[in-house]
């Protein structure tokens, strides 16, 4: 005899600690894979799941087994032409063909292919913080989900008691009362002229009298039979979802591209852009982001020409900040944005232009930012750039400047801007 | 047709309905066939739940290992690409016996399935020799629920990463943690006297000792010294290196024990594809059919029947490009319904071949085979002549010594025996994987551990996967580990060192 048992409602992911472990496993493989899909993706669409690719060897379980070679005999069936002592040429090694037993010929044959599967969002996120060395707190803070608020939004028919809104459903039970009993009281009101008339009638017809007196009895009783308050009357309080407070943001990337600036500190500079653009989108419901790249002279420009096209010259930083100063004014008016900066570059800067860069943060931009952070991706020391922002940063807290040779000095960048969110 | 006995003409399924089905299903097994099973136990499960069952090698709880998980990134990969449909069912060998169905089954499917796996592998499970002899059904499940608390609680005490390797260093050895052969029952009487016996001699050796005058000659004391270890060749490694390795702590044994445990609880399994698939498929297609006679399905649900059956045994030929093997459900199907056509219908063809079973009960004769074979013996018992030509076998040799392959055998009379033969080699454990057995233990010197490849047929050893089986081994055992091998004229060679020598 047989047990039927349902399982369907238990839990599912009996698999997870598995595969957690997989991924804390190949972490070094996987994390390489997300450091290529990161520099293949867009910086505003870092916030989602990734497809991995694990070459297959790497993770092979191995186990004694029999190598090519030797004499084996393999039986396979849909014989058409051969007979005994028909000779083939051996087919080549590898192509899994007709020698080798079915356990070699398919070990061989899947053994190069890539091992592929996809990361969740938090999982490639974690990863993604792991390498710029994010506090833990941080991290939470930038991978959650935007919260919620439940706001009211009108009344529904269906809902929990606790949502009933009793006016409104006493008006309904009241318009339906009226509208169910309307026929009943009609021939109710007509039925009383009625009677009155026949009343004062002489003489008094009785026998009609006693009709419509039954019948008024009885369209009473029926008018009254109508309920009070039906499940149909009941109105609710409908509430929804909606997410926390839609502020905006518009976030500036500033980046140098003269030639000094290679590949490598472009990717560094992409991470750094990165990172404020995560925390930007966690605290923020609308974002903008305004790339300005620059030489000798600041253009606005798409993200893919941001970061992608070469260009070589001279560097005069101040350009790029006066544009920037131009298209606050112009499109981000402080009463309705919150602004961000960040800029890259590698601290050159054609040095009479320094005290330029300074005035211009002074007086037309650190007044209306909300943070400004800067990063000089150099081994070297610094330059009159660098002296520059030093004094910029000693009459404003919301600066921060910070010099940076790998990923891991990427963070401190932000520390006192996460701090300030977090406490 | 009456319509009165039909059980469904829809093709949603409800329980009331699979409790009908089971309860026909069982009854015509059972009463008119007579199979024997363990009580079922049938668990209704969703895709995701299937994904799952699927990446712990269809054991409800295992203990908790990246490799697993690794197994269910890949089928869940596939099965989100939709290059593999999910098993219907996936059904373990315990008592009670557990079959999963999957919710998105048809009724169809599911009486399919309930008459393939909770009477087809669930008679095979409670019958077959093998299972018999080496898993204990109604203890499976305590020993996994053992097995995972003892893992999880050597985690909280020396770290995961560290039960992890360890795990894994098993894991490369689990096919080689299996006892093939029964050890040795409790003594018998005639075994006891003669040990009474020799403990008698023995006392009596002492007393000579004693007296003895003659000095002992510094021969026989090297001689005696020498003495080799372990005395005879080990086959079981994880038992030899659970017993035997000189460094590990006492719960790292137990996970070797573990890992050994449930490499034998699956060593039946894999000696027994072809006759355990082909078993079921054979039953749940004589049961389907059944139904069928006795108006308990309709016309549709046959129709879908035969279509899903036909899919299950379709064997492609060796050059389609989809080839990939000889399918062990088309395989085994053939031979029992060939045995049961032997019993019933015999040409002379089958009464020259098979005497004895030619014109006899098929239901008898088919238990017999279900019941005392493994898929080597039982292919070489019952591979018949005209299953051999439906399925045009034809035999190909490839030796390392000629140049080109040699068709040595095809489906003709001349070739049966030497198809029939080589067909039962391929699924022969003992020549499908190396023979390697302990060797000797250098005990006296640098504790090393060599193991021995005896070669079958000159087939090497894989030489990368070994090298790497070899360091696994050395974690284990913790000194030197050497693997040599012995060919056919017993010209030992070494092919593996680990630690590798310094030359």
């Amino acid at each position: 005899m047989a047990t039927f048992i349902d399982r369907r409602l238990d839990g599912k992911n009996k698999s997870s600690v598995n595969r957690q472990r997989f991924i804390r496993r190949f972490k070094g493989q996987i994390k390489k894979a997300v450091t290529e899909a990161m520099n293949g993706r867009s910086i505003t669409d870092m916030d989602s799941g990734e497809k991995v690719n694990i070459p297959a060897r790497d993770l092979s379980e191995p186990v004694f087994g029999h190598g090519s070679g030797g004499r084996r005999e393999a039986i396979h069936p849909g014989n058409r032409e051969f007979t005994p002592g028909d000779r083939i040429a051996r087919p080549p090694p590898g192509g899994g063909g007709g020698g080798s037993g079915k356990g070699q010929a398919s070990d061989a044959g899947e053994g190069e292919d890539d091992f592929v599967f996809e990361l969740s969002r938090e999982e490639f996120l974690e990863l993604f913080f792991e390498d710029l060395e994010l506090p833990n707190l941080v991290r939470t803070q930038l991978a959650k989900i935007t919260e919620f608020k439940s706001v009211r939004a009108g009344f529904t028919s269906a809902g929990a008691p606790a949502n009933i809104d009793i006016v409104r459903s006493l008006k309904g039970a009241l318009a339906r009362r009226m509208a169910l009993a309307a026929p009943y009281t009609r021939r109710l009101r007509e039925a009383e002229e009625e009677l009155r008339r026949l009343l004062a009638e002489t003489p008094v017809d009785a026998v009609r009298v006693q009709a419509l007196v039954e019948e008024i009895e009885h369209l009473r009783a029926r008018a009254r039979a109508v309920p009070f308050i039906d499940n149909f009357d009941l109105r609710y309080a409908n509430r929804v979802k909606q997410a926390q407070p839609t502020t905006q943001a518009v976030m500036f990337c500033v980046m140098d591209v003269s030639g000094s600036m290679d590949r490598a500190r472009k990717d560094l500079a992409k991470r750094f852009f990165t990172l404020l653009y995560l925390f930007l989108k966690r605290n923020y419901e609308k974002i903008e982001v305004v790339f300005i790249r620059h030489h000798t002279v600041a253009k606005e420009v798409d993200e893919q020409e941001f970061f992608y096209s070469r260009e070589t010259g001279g560097t005069v930083v101040s350009s790029a900040l006066q544009l920037m100063g131009d298209i606050m004014a112009e499109r981000y008016p402080v009463s309705s944005w919150n602004l961000y900066v960040a800029q890259a570059s590698d601290g050159d800067n054609w040095h009479h232009d320094s005290p330029a860069c300074r005035d211009i943060l002074l007086q037309r931009i650190m007044p209306y930012v909300r943070y400004y952070s800067y990063i000089e991706i150099t081994p070297d020391r610094h330059q009159s750039l660098w002296e520059a922002y030093e004094e910029v940063r000693e009459t404003h807290p919301h600066f921060a400047m910070r010099q940076i040779d790998g990923l891991a000095d990427i963070y401190p960048v932000f520390r006192d801007l996460f701090k300030r969110r977090v406490t | 047709m009456s319509s009165s006995s039909l059980i469904t003409d829809s093709s949603e399924w409800t329980f009331p309905m699979l409790d009908r089905f089971n309860e026909v299903i069982g009854g015509i097994a059972a009463e008119q066939f007579g199979l024997d099973t363990y009580p079922n136990q049938i668990e209704i499960i969703t895709a995701e739940q299937m994904l799952d069952a699927y990446s712990s090698v269809g054991m409800p709880l295992g203990y908790k290992h990246w490799s697993y998980g690794k197994q269910f990134v890949l089928n869940e990969k596939n099965y989100r690409r939709g290059q593999m449909g999910l098993a219907y069912e996936i059904v373990i060998n315990s008592d009670p016996c557990i079959a999963y169905l999957m919710e998105e089954n048809t009724a169809m499917m599911q009486a399919l399935v309930i008459a393939h796996a909770a009477y087809g592998h669930n008679s095979f499970f409670k019958g077959n020799y093998l299972f018999r002899t080496w898993t204990s059904a109604d203890a499976i499940i305590d020993y996994l629920l053992f097995a995972r608390n003892y893992v999880t609680e050597c985690e909280e005490r020396h770290g995961e990463a560290e039960v992890e390797l360890f795990l894994d260093s098993c894991h490369a050895l689990m096919n080689y943690g299996v006892d093939r052969y029964k050890h040795p029952a409790p003594l018998s009487l005639s075994e006891e006297k003669q040990r009474q016996h020799e403990r008698e001699d023995y006392l009596q050796s002492q007393i000579n000792e004693l007296w003895r005058t003659i000095p002992i000659k510094p021969v026989e004391a090297a001689a005696e010294r020498a003495k080799r270890f372990p005395s005879e060749p080990q086959e079981n490694l994880l038992y030899f290196i659970e017993k035997n390795a000189p460094l590990l702590e006492p719960w790292q044994r137990e996970l070797v024990r573990i890992v050994r445990k449930l490499g034998q609880y699956f060593y039946p399994q894999r000696q027994t594809q072809v006759m355990n698939e082909g078993h079921a498929t054979f039953w749940h297609y004589t049961l389907m059919n059944r139904l069928y006679d006795e108006n308990y399905v309709n016309d549709s649900f046959m129709i879908e029947f035969l279509q899903s059956h036909t899919s299950v045994i379709q064997q492609l030929p060796f050059d389609h490009p989809y080839y990939s093997g000889i399918n062990p459900y088309a395989l085994g199907f053939a031979i029992f319904t060939d045995i049961k056509r032997i019993c019933e219908t015999p040409t002379d063809e089958d009464r020259y071949w098979f005497p004895d079973i030619a014109g006899q009960d098929w239901i008898k004769t088919l238990d017999f085979a279900m019941r005392n074979f493994k898929d080597e013996s039982f292919i070489a018992q019952f591979l018949s002549p005209k299953v051999m030509r439906d399925f045009k076998l034809f035999a190909v040799l490839d030796d390392e010594v000629q140049d080109e392959l040699e068709i040595t055998a095809i489906h003709d009379d001349a070739g049966y025996r030497k198809l029939r033969l080589a067909l039962a080699d391929q699924y022969n454990l003992g020549s499908r994987e190396p023979n390697i057995q302990v060797w000797n233990v250098a005990y006296r010197k640098d504790r090393s551990l060599t193991l021995r490849h005896t070669r079958y047929h000159c087939r090497p050893l894989h030489p990368e996967t070994t090298q790497e089986v070899l360091k696994h081994l050395h974690r284990l055992w913790g000194f030197t580990v050497r693997m040599e091998a012995v060919d056919e004229n017993g010209k030992v060679e070494l092919v593996g060192e680990c630690p590798s020598a310094r030359r």
